[in-house]
């Protein structure tokens, strides 16, 4: 799909084939109140409540606009169209892999994509400074964002189980949890073996009918699009109410600069769609590309008074650099697991992000069950395991009977791990982005901690022939954090730059640390905080 | 080897509430693809023949699935993953000079281009470019153990897990919209699943055999 949707007054309707809803359109050159840039758990949360609260409103995604029931295949190859795959270059002593499990190119962003995990973080994470002696310290108080978790999970109708196990008291789970398959009752054997506390995931998808969104079918596609629209992506929540609310989306708008004028103030973004270039005007834009077009973005729009990129006079513009290790066991099983079934993580637990004794590493980990398709799985048989050969088809054979645990893993900020320009262009010419990351001593300890434990784990699970997965990463971080001082932060607390002031950035970018957790829910927790912040400073005459 | 699930054919699926329309469109295209290289050139083509057949072995007793020309089209369409290692060149480059490299180091040792010698010389050269010992020219600085692993192995495999006899081969349910499963835990097994035949009594599922 090569041509814009979101054109002529009309956006797709993702839960009708065929299907349009009217949507408002803006001029060019008459300034809006906000230019967004991306549309996921960031972006597309921001725009929705900024237009609830009546800003104007355009965002821009690079990527097409999908209907999910007319074309979301049940095929990993054909879906991988969800992912962002142009060109990038990576380096440093642990070079990441990009595209299938950490960059979405959609409206919707990866939210179309994720596993829909969706937790809330540790409190203590949120001054890990201060309380847990590394990392650093956020500007936001963790009650604050307890209120707005509670906003984000009613807005998905998160599924989860009536008692939470672990941190401090949180309202109900929207929606009863999900049945948890054999592949987490694996999980759930292990942690009862091993006397700690499990429980089935919160996730965005809905166990009961909601709307237009039909119950979960337990198709197990999730990671590569939901052709039942079942899953809460941007696409399906965010998206629809924020055209309700008059907000118009650009989908296949992919935004090359940032323009800004005289006085150091941003005046709209330039931007290409449909082979032609478009400048739109803006009072204020918003950087919402994820942590690594966001800082790409800032960096190309250098101009005499920026030289060194937008909102970079700290220099931490693409710096720290996080993502979460992703380490797993696998191992097989006298039962028949048929792991495809269901979302890929229908039970965690996250013992290790809130029990920290005897550690000896800084930080936290949840671990989850997992349910690879195909291709995914061989990936992981290569890649990590080395096989190939008829020892690989023999070891593929046994797909029904493996089963396995997988961390998401905190790593600390290090200034080094960061996102630059490189030299290639991509197919809209501009430089792509290089993307250095090492992990450090700590992060390797905390790996081989979970990793010990896991093996126990599967072991008193009945899992045999076990091994384990050397080198994997998830989610994107850090890379414009957020805090209190204008020389050791990119934003302040309300993700607004310190140095462009009708500047914003609203993506996991803006995370000082990452913590054991799947970011998105805390992404789209910031965004309704931002929204609310920014109607508050315009009410006071400070936009 | 005999077949873990016998019989089992998830395309026989494709006209029940497991397969949509999209989907069928997309799995009717890959199994109508050409067979016949436009990226590679002849002698290429010959070489990457010889790989798969070490890479991911096929029994004789059913149509291959075409592996190469799946690696092909990839080629082709120049479909990236979104991520390359600052030591390894573009997509395209690295597999032409890869190849090539595959082909020179036969020669050396063997004096024969690759899918000329023996299946165990075969394997010892790739043994050898797994753990990183191979350093002809023709690598051209490309590290030899990166090209095997996140092109020859990673591209090959990915191919052939994308087709319907692979997924018949491990279990996998295939395409599984808009029906989805309903059997979710230990050995328990919707009657759209494959059976699989050294299933012990004690494991055996409750619902007898049948698509659809």
């Amino acid at each position: 799909m090569h041509t814009p949707r979101g054109t002529n007054g009309r956006a797709p309707d993702p839960f009708r084939i065929g299907g349009w809803m009217p949507m408002r359109e803006y001029p060019e050159t008459e300034p809006v109140d906000f230019a967004i840039i991306g549309t996921g758990a960031g972006g597309g949360t921001l725009a929705c409540r900024l237009a609830e609260h009546g800003f104007s409103v355009v965002a821009f995604d690079a990527g097409p606009w999908w209907r999910p029931l007319e074309e979301f295949a049940s095929d990993e190859e054909h879906q991988a169209k969800l992912y962002w795959t142009d060109e990038r270059i990576c380096d440093g002593d642990n070079p990441l892999q990009l595209g299938s499990n950490n960059s979405g190119k959609a409206v919707g962003g990866s939210t179309v994509h994720f596993a829909m995990v969706s937790l809330r973080f540790r409190p203590e994470w949120f001054k890990s400074r201060s309380k847990l002696g590394y990392g650093v310290d956020w500007p936001l108080d963790w009650r604050e964002m307890w209120d707005y978790y509670t906003e984000v999970e009613q807005a998905l109708k998160i599924s989860g189980p009536v008692n939470y196990p672990w941190g401090p008291k949180r309202p109900r789970y929207p929606y009863r949890p999900h049945e948890v398959n054999a592949a987490g009752l694996v999980l759930a054997r292990g942690a009862e073996a091993l006397g700690i506390n499990w429980a089935p995931t919160p996730l965005a998808t809905v166990s009961a009918p909601r709307g237009h969104s039909p119950p979960c079918v337990y198709r197990g596609f999730c990671t590569l699009g939901c052709s039942t629209n079942a899953k809460q992506s941007a696409l399906i929540t965010w998206i629809p109410r924020a055209v309700r609310a008059g907000a118009e989306i650009r989908d296949l708008a992919m935004v090359g600069r940032i323009e800004t004028n005289n006085a150091g103030l941003c005046t709209g973004v330039h931007y290409q769609r449909d082979g032609t270039a478009g400048f739109q005007a803006a009072r204020n834009v918003v950087v919402a590309g994820y942590a690594i077009e966001t800082p790409r973005l800032l960096l190309l729009s250098t101009s005499n008074r920026f030289p060194d990129g937008l909102a970079n006079s700290s220099g931490l513009v693409g710096r720290n650099l996080m993502v979460q290790t992703n380490h797993a066991v696998w191992g097989e099983f006298e039962e028949e697991i048929r792991w495809y079934k269901g979302p890929p993580s229908l039970a965690l637990t996250e013992h290790w992000n809130y029990d920290d004794s005897g550690k000896d590493f800084f930080g936290g980990y949840a671990y989850m069950s997992q349910g690879p398709l195909p291709q995914q799985w061989v990936a992981t048989q290569t890649g990590n395991h080395g096989l190939w050969g008829e020892p690989l088809m023999r070891a593929m054979e046994r797909y029904n009977h493996q089963a396995g645990l997988k961390i998401v893993g905190e790593v600390l900020p290090q200034e080094s791990n960061r996102v630059t320009l490189a030299d290639e262009t991509d197919q809209y010419g501009l430089p792509v982005a290089r993307v250095t990351f090492s992990l450090c001593d700590n992060d390797k300890r905390l790996v081989r901690h979970a990793v010990r434990h896991m093996t126990d784990a599967m072991r008193a699970a009945g899992g045999r022939e076990l091994w384990h997965e050397t080198d994997n990463t998830a989610h994107l971080n850090g890379t414009a954090r957020m805090g209190d001082d204008p020389r050791s932060s990119v934003v302040n607390p309300d993700c607004r730059s310190w140095d462009v002031r009708n500047l914003w950035i609203c993506d996991g970018s803006v995370f000082p640390t990452v913590g054991g957790v799947n970011p998105s829910l805390t992404i789209q927790a910031i965004a309704c905080r931002t929204a609310d912040r920014i109607r508050v400073l315009r009410a006071r005459g400070e936009l | 080897m005999p077949e873990r699930f016998p019989g089992y054919n998830v395309l026989q699926k494709r006209h029940t509430p497991s397969w949509d329309e999209q989907t069928r469109r997309v799995i009717d295209r890959r199994l109508a693809m050409s067979r016949e290289p436009r990226f590679f050139t002849a002698g290429e083509w010959q070489t990457l023949n010889a790989l798969c057949d070490r890479i991911v072995p096929q029994p004789k007793h059913r149509p291959p699935v075409p592996v190469a020309a799946m690696v092909d089209q990839k080629l082709t369409k120049n479909l990236t993953d979104g991520y390359r290692d600052a030591r390894m060149p573009k997509q395209q480059d690295a597999w032409r000079r890869g190849l090539n490299a595959v082909d020179a180091e036969a020669a050396t040792r063997h004096g024969l281009p690759f899918h000329a010698i023996g299946a165990a010389e075969q394997d010892d050269l790739l043994r050898l470019m797994q753990q990183g010992e191979l350093d002809h020219p023709a690598w051209a600085g490309m590290p030899c153990e990166l090209w095997f692993n996140q092109r020859l192995v990673h591209d090959i495999t990915a191919a052939y897990y994308a087709h319907p006899t692979a997924w018949n081969e491990i279990g996998f349910g295939g395409p599984a919209s808009p029906r989805g499963y309903v059997r979710m835990g230990f050995d328990r097994r919707d009657p759209w699943e494959a059976v699989e035949a050294e299933a012990t009594p004690a494991h055996t599922p409750r619902t007898t055999p049948r698509h659809g």
